[in-house]
């Protein structure tokens, strides 16, 4: 089976390339990259005026299965990733049971194995039931699948027991993924803590819930040697926190969510539930904050934290809603309207923290379009303008704040393995 | 003229006109209240419901004799008396009132945004009796009529209030009401009890209880919780008493004729001394009393009074 992939503008950020060729694809591999390569014999995929680049890597997702099958499936998940340009993603464990032993890994590989639009990969549990209080066994979890270790959602508050997380993981040559939050600091908050917490009267979550977890993360980190992957950073304080470790040769990582980088805390008034995500939208400067760590290499990947709730669980009071929105259909569309188109990345930066970095981050072997990688690659339309409407997501999750906005970038081609799974918003 | 929004839920975006017609539409309500029958046809066949998801005497009573005054009926609902209690969402009771035809509800509700979800779900007009720490507009509303009828203005008016800022919808609906008005709102309470960027709602902050009672021509004293307490938020009732309890010495700082007024319930002894409560500055019973006259004037005006008749005196 050979797929030619022809006329586009192909982005190669392993090479740091941005160019005019085509791409052959066989036997879900990359077969052969150049420029006029012969169409006889093989299926034709016009990419003309699109953007060619290795398939995305979301390494920050919710399937929310096994347990919560009314949010999501593997099914459905890795459909919302196919619409969205994501050929690969990797799910954090707070499913339940809780991802924290190899056979849970195993069934979850197995699905997607079976189910699954997309590659998923998934994240095992540091803690036991991600309680903090005892060690996952990480190394029978890395034997079945787990490509890094976190307890998203549910961080470690015990410094003691990350300390030791962090050595057994180095051991392992796995990354150790931070949400970075200090439970008393943030506790029973709904939104950023400031002037609209103040207007709303919601209880707020301040800035340094997450800045204190993240210098202690990255101390640890730096004692401990291993690799720390931050996620979803949110504010001012952790940007130039690990601007600073990153000058100083520690091994720290760090993602940015498209929400975090378009919407502020402005966005809470009304109370719409879709915009009650943890870590909270924060202000105008923690937004600008971050798009420079973007710029300046200091964040080096965007991921969703696709969040699915049912409609029932988020249509309550603000206060009893859970934190969360789905991010994986409009992160595309997101990252061009409001960093490509504004001159923030340039689209090699942007594809680069969408591939070869997540990629590195977590081991794989993904995200580069050299001859013999898996023939994973995503095709973007970067022109075209579209309204986000979430009746129309392939994901199971309405809970978006973007409904009715106007974006600009879409995908238009999720191929995996060297099979198109999406082609113009159609999964197949 | 009459109320451009369908609800009343908080006075954020109530613009001034419509909150002197509130006020304006009070003072023959008050006349009403003060007559032997009180009692005037404005509102007959039409219902009122009260829903309340927190304990209140004060408020449910007051739009309840608001309500019946105007000669609504009026039906109130307890949280733990009813279908309330057996989980039912506040979505679902809401349907289930609307469908059994109130032409007005009153809410309740512990919860900040509970009012606008109301709103957003229901035909008939919300009237939002405390939603949370967010707002309380009818509260703000009897203030400012309460003020505007002893002072006989707002404008240039120096408002101190004083407590628990943080967890006060009171607080946050005076702010906007009386702000809006021409009055200067000072703030001062416990550091840990005074929520953020708190001027950019046009209120000062005091770095000091002294600084924010000298040559105050309003002193609006909130009740505080003992709760606040056992949540590690100040350290205990007698030293907040020590600190920030409004005594005669320290009523002394005010305008000779300071106002003192408190939403209700009073810790007599804490937040405020007996003898402030209950002396000549002291105007806290007829805030109760103002309170239905603002309410029959909001139950008037929402129900479309102010545009098609007048009032039938």
């Amino acid at each position: 089976m050979k797929l030619l992939i022809k006329g586009g503008t192909v982005i190669d950020p392993a090479a740091g390339k941005v160019a005019e060729k085509d791409i052959l694809l066989a036997d879900g591999k990359i077969a052969e990259t150049g420029t006029d390569l012969s169409t006889g014999g093989v299926e034709v995929l016009d990419a003309g005026g699109k953007l060619v680049a290795p398939g995305l890597i979301d390494m920050h997702v919710h399937l929310r299965e096994p347990g919560f099958e009314a949010k999501e499936t593997i099914f459905s998940g890795t459909r919302a990733a196919a619409r969205g340009g994501f050929s690969t993603v990797a799910c954090m464990p707070n499913t339940n049971p809780v991802a924290d032993n190899a056979a849970i890994i195993a069934y979850i590989k197995n699905r997607a194995r079976a189910k699954g639009a997309v590659n998923a990969f998934p994240i095992g549990a540091i803690t036991r039931e991600s309680k903090g209080e005892e060690l996952a066994e990480m190394g029978d979890m890395k034997e079945a699948g787990a490509v890094a270790f976190s307890d998203d959602g549910m961080p470690v508050m015990n410094a003691g027991l990350l300390r030791r997380a962090m050595q057994y993981a180095r051991m392992l040559g796995l990354t150790i993924i931070s949400h970075c939050e200090d439970k008393n600091l943030s506790a029973g908050g709904a939104m950023h803590e400031g002037y609209m917490s103040t207007v709303l009267g919601l209880k707020g979550i301040t800035s340094s819930a997450e800045d204190v977890m993240v210098a202690r993360d990255i101390l640890l980190a730096e004692e401990t040697g291993c690799r720390l992957h931050i996620a979803h950073v949110s504010t001012a304080g952790s940007v130039r926190l690990i601007r600073a470790a990153k000058a100083r040769g520690v091994k720290v990582t760090a993602e940015v969510t498209p929400h975090h980088f378009s919407l502020t805390a402005e966005a809470v008034a009304g109370y719409d539930t879709s915009t009650k995500v943890n870590p909270p939208l924060r202000t105008a400067a923690d937004v600008a904050a971050v798009k420079e760590g973007l710029a300046d290499g200091t964040i080096d990947v965007i991921a969703t934290d696709h969040a699915p709730h049912t409609v029932e669980e988020k249509d309550v009071e603000y206060e009893l809603a859970p934190f969360g929105l789905v991010g994986l259909e409009t992160a595309v569309g997101l990252v061009w309207t409001e960093l490509v188109a504004t001159g923030v990345l340039t689209p090699l930066q942007a594809i680069t923290k969408l591939t070869i970095n997540p990629a590195s981050i977590l081991g794989l072997s993904k995200g580069t379009l050299m001859t013999c990688a898996d023939a994973d690659i995503t095709i973007i339309d970067p022109e075209i303008s579209w309204t986000v409407e979430p009746a129309q997501f392939a994901g199971k999750g309405r809970n978006t704040p973007f409904t009715g906005r106007l974006l600009k970038g879409l995908p238009y081609a999720t191929i995996v393995s060297g099979r198109i799974v999406m082609r113009d918003g159609i999964i197949k | 003229m009459g109320l451009s929004g369908k609800d009343l839920l908080g006075l954020q975006f109530v613009p001034v006109e419509e909150i002197k017609l509130i006020l304006n539409t009070a003072v023959p309500m008050k006349e009403i209240i003060k007559r032997q029958i009180k009692k005037v046809p404005t509102l007959r066949g039409r219902s009122v419901v009260t829903v309340f998801y927190e304990a209140s005497t004060r408020t449910r009573v007051s739009f309840e004799l608001a309500a019946k005054y105007l000669s609504a009926d009026t039906v109130n609902i307890a949280a733990g008396t009813s279908s309330v209690s057996k989980g039912e969402g506040l979505k679902d009771t809401a349907r289930t009132i609307a469908a059994m035809g109130a032409d007005v509800v009153v809410l309740r509700h512990p919860m900040a945004g509970a009012a606008d979800m109301l709103a957003r779900t229901i035909g008939a007009p919300v009237i939002n009796a405390g939603d949370g720490a967010h707002e309380h507009p009818s509260q703000a509303l009897l203030d400012l009529f309460t003020v505007r009828e002893k002072k006989g203005r707002l404008e240039g008016l120096k408002v101190a209030i004083i407590g628990d800022i943080l967890h006060s919808r009171v607080a946050r609906s005076d702010i906007w009401g009386f702000t809006k008005m021409g009055a200067e709102v000072r703030l001062s309470g416990p550091a840990t009890l005074l929520p953020q960027e708190t001027e950019r709602m046009g209120a000062i902050t005091c770095a000091s209880i002294e600084e924010a009672l000298t040559g105050a021509d309003v002193i609006n004293i909130l009740r505080i919780q003992k709760e606040r307490q056992q949540q590690g938020l100040f350290p205990g009732l007698r030293e907040y008493s020590q600190l920030f309890g409004i005594n005669k010495e320290r009523l002394k700082l005010a305008a000779p004729d300071a106002l003192v007024m408190h939403p209700g319930p009073m810790n007599r002894g804490v937040e405020i001394a007996p003898e402030v409560a209950d002396g000549v500055q002291s105007v806290i019973n007829e805030q109760v009393t103002n309170g239905v006259a603002v309410r029959m004037a909001l139950l008037y005006l929402l129900t479309g009074g102010g545009n098609q008749h007048e009032i039938t005196h």
